[in-house]
């Protein structure tokens, strides 16, 4: 039922460290490798090896360049930042709303936003709907695909338990992924996103997503402090102390 | 966004079909219908273009054989009311059909026509709230859309239900020159809208300024560049623009001289590119995380 769940009982979703990540592109290939021999059917390329390469992908990371601000300290220089997107999991998406056949759901329970690929029709209808362009049909599954917050993991008793989050939060050599609920205050995610001021996406457009991006901290300016003025030993040492000063000069 | 070709061959033959069993069944509600094999003339005639864009518009799915399950969610999507009202209105449709094909008794044609023509009309609405609902697209998201839809279909209808009554010249000619001026209005004021979406909102982070890409996530086009991110060159935007004008102006005059058949290949003609720049020169507001700046 495309209907929106008044509330879900929890929010799962990621929190993206914008500091962090280095833009390596693990994330992204541990997401298509486990999504693509997960269930359903997997995510076709086309071309892959050649000129033209393209498939579905449901976690890409862009890089981008930001000019920085001169007149806020910290922020003087521009930042490369490494900027990865995928499917934010909205409170209230209008994917979900404009599909006709119910294929497009959220969960009540957890507040995942998936696509039952054995009901969706391919009208491509939910991907002009998210501004996020999170949404990527498969062409030759004929069936839109986006992410499943690994639903298939996160739940999934038959792998270790420490396996049993999102590939591409298991996956971050750098810690920049997070995985939690969103919807409790005291979580580890939540707390993160209050202390680093974590902020949404296109928030103007009303969907609240449920994922969270922290920003990128500001520069320690890099000027050391300046040393304390250097002191001769001899001044201040003993009687002994002068003596070997003497001797090293001496014989230096 | 990406131009279908089966998308708007859909939404401009049944727009002229539902636009032709409008026309036919509000003359047979007021009395005025013309005789019984000229209405089931056009009665045939609007079912074929209405069936041949609905089939068609199947063909813009991934998954064509599962299209019957579009009629389930009429609460929250337009397109799935739009299946709904399509297949609604067949039933008045075929209901007219028959007491025309078998010359039964007209008791129920009024009822049966009315039936048809809030039909049509709530049919070729939601066929434009289907993009008028999308607040990604600015192009889209405007009350005008579906108005223009509606109009577009009256005038392309009206030329055809013309050529089978010989009648109604200046009721079809004020439909289309409707037509022209909303499309004028909306070209005018989408040209003016530079997008209320910027791309430091698309980032949240307004104190780092307006980013610009680095490194593309992939080395080729995606999906999400190919369906949301099509552009038209402005200047072939502006071409197009005046032949759809010029060509509806045609009609309109031609509509209103009583020469309806060839009205109706222009009209066509015009519409047909005005649903193409419809989708060539909509922006889709995804396209911040590919370099746009505004959306």
């Amino acid at each position: 039922m495309t209907t929106l769940p008044k509330t879900t009982t929890k929010k799962l979703g990621l929190v993206i460290d914008l500091d962090i990540c280095v833009g390596c592109q693990a994330c992204a290939t541990s997401c298509k490798e486990w999504n693509t021999g997960g269930y359903s059917a997997p995510l076709s390329d086309h071309d892959p090896y050649g000129a033209d390469p393209s498939g579905a992908w449901l976690n890409r990371i862009h890089s981008f360049e930001f000019p920085g601000d001169a007149a806020t300290p910290g922020l003087a220089d521009g930042k490369t930042v490494h900027f990865p997107r995928s499917c934010l999991h909205c409170e209230e998406p209008a994917c979900v709303t404009v599909c006709p056949t119910g294929a497009s759901y959220k969960r009540e329970e957890d507040g995942i936003v998936l696509v039952n690929p054995d009901t969706c029709i391919g009208c491509k209808l939910c991907s002009w709907a998210c501004p996020y362009g999170a949404r990527e049909y498969d062409y030759d599954h004929g069936v839109m695909k986006k992410c499943t917050l690994c639903v298939d993991r996160i739940y999934n008793e038959h792998i270790p338990e420490e396996d049993r989050i999102p590939a591409c939060v298991r996956a971050c050599p750098t810690g920049a992924r997070a995985f939690g609920d969103l919807g409790d205050p005291d979580s580890d995610v939540s707390r993160n996103v209050a202390e680093r001021e974590g902020f949404d996406l296109l928030a103007e457009m009303g969907y609240k997503p449920t994922n969270k991006y922290l920003p990128p901290r500001k520069r320690v300016d890099p000027t050391p402090e300046p040393l304390p003025e250097a002191v001769p030993l001899a001044k201040h040492g003993s009687r002994m102390d002068a003596l070997f000063a003497w001797v090293d000069k001496t014989l230096s | 966004m990406h131009p279908a070709y089966t998308v708007i061959f859909f939404t401009t033959a049944s727009g002229a079909g539902y636009g032709l069993l409008f026309w036919l069944s509000l003359a047979h509600v007021f009395g005025a219908g013309p005789d019984r094999w000229t209405s089931l003339g056009a009665l045939i005639l609007g079912t074929v273009l209405v069936s041949a864009g609905l089939v068609s518009s199947t063909y813009h799915l991934g998954r064509p054989e599962r299209a019957w399950r579009a009629f389930s969610q009429w609460r929250s999507s337009w397109l799935s009311r739009e299946g709904v009202a399509a297949v609604a209105t067949y039933l008045p449709m075929t209901g007219l059909g028959l007491i025309w094909l078998f010359g039964l008794s007209e008791n129920l044609v009024t009822l049966l026509a009315a039936l048809t023509v809030f039909g049509t009309l709530i049919t070729v609405y939601c066929t434009g709230m289907i993009y008028g609902s999308l607040p990604t697209i600015r192009h889209w998201y405007r009350t005008d859309v579906p108005v223009i839809y509606l109009v577009l279909a009256a005038g392309t209808g009206g030329l055809l239900f013309q050529s089978f009554v010989d009648d109604y010249n200046l009721l079809v000619a004020i439909a289309l020159v409707a037509g022209l001026a909303l499309k004028m209005w909306y070209w005018m004021d989408v040209d003016r809208d530079p997008g209320k979406y910027t791309s430091e909102m698309a980032f949240g982070m307004p104190q780092l300024g307006a980013p610009t890409p680095l490194d593309p996530p992939h080395t080729q086009p995606n999906f999400i560049m190919r369906e949301m991110g099509y552009v038209v060159a402005r200047k072939h935007a502006k071409r197009l623009r005046t032949f759809a004008m010029v060509l509806l102006f045609g009609a309109s005059v031609l509509a209103l001289v009583g020469l309806p058949w060839i009205a109706v290949l222009l009209a066509g003609a015009a519409v047909w590119m005005e649903r193409w720049l419809f989708f060539a020169e909509a922006e889709h507001v995804s396209m911040l995380y590919y370099g746009a700046q505004r959306a």
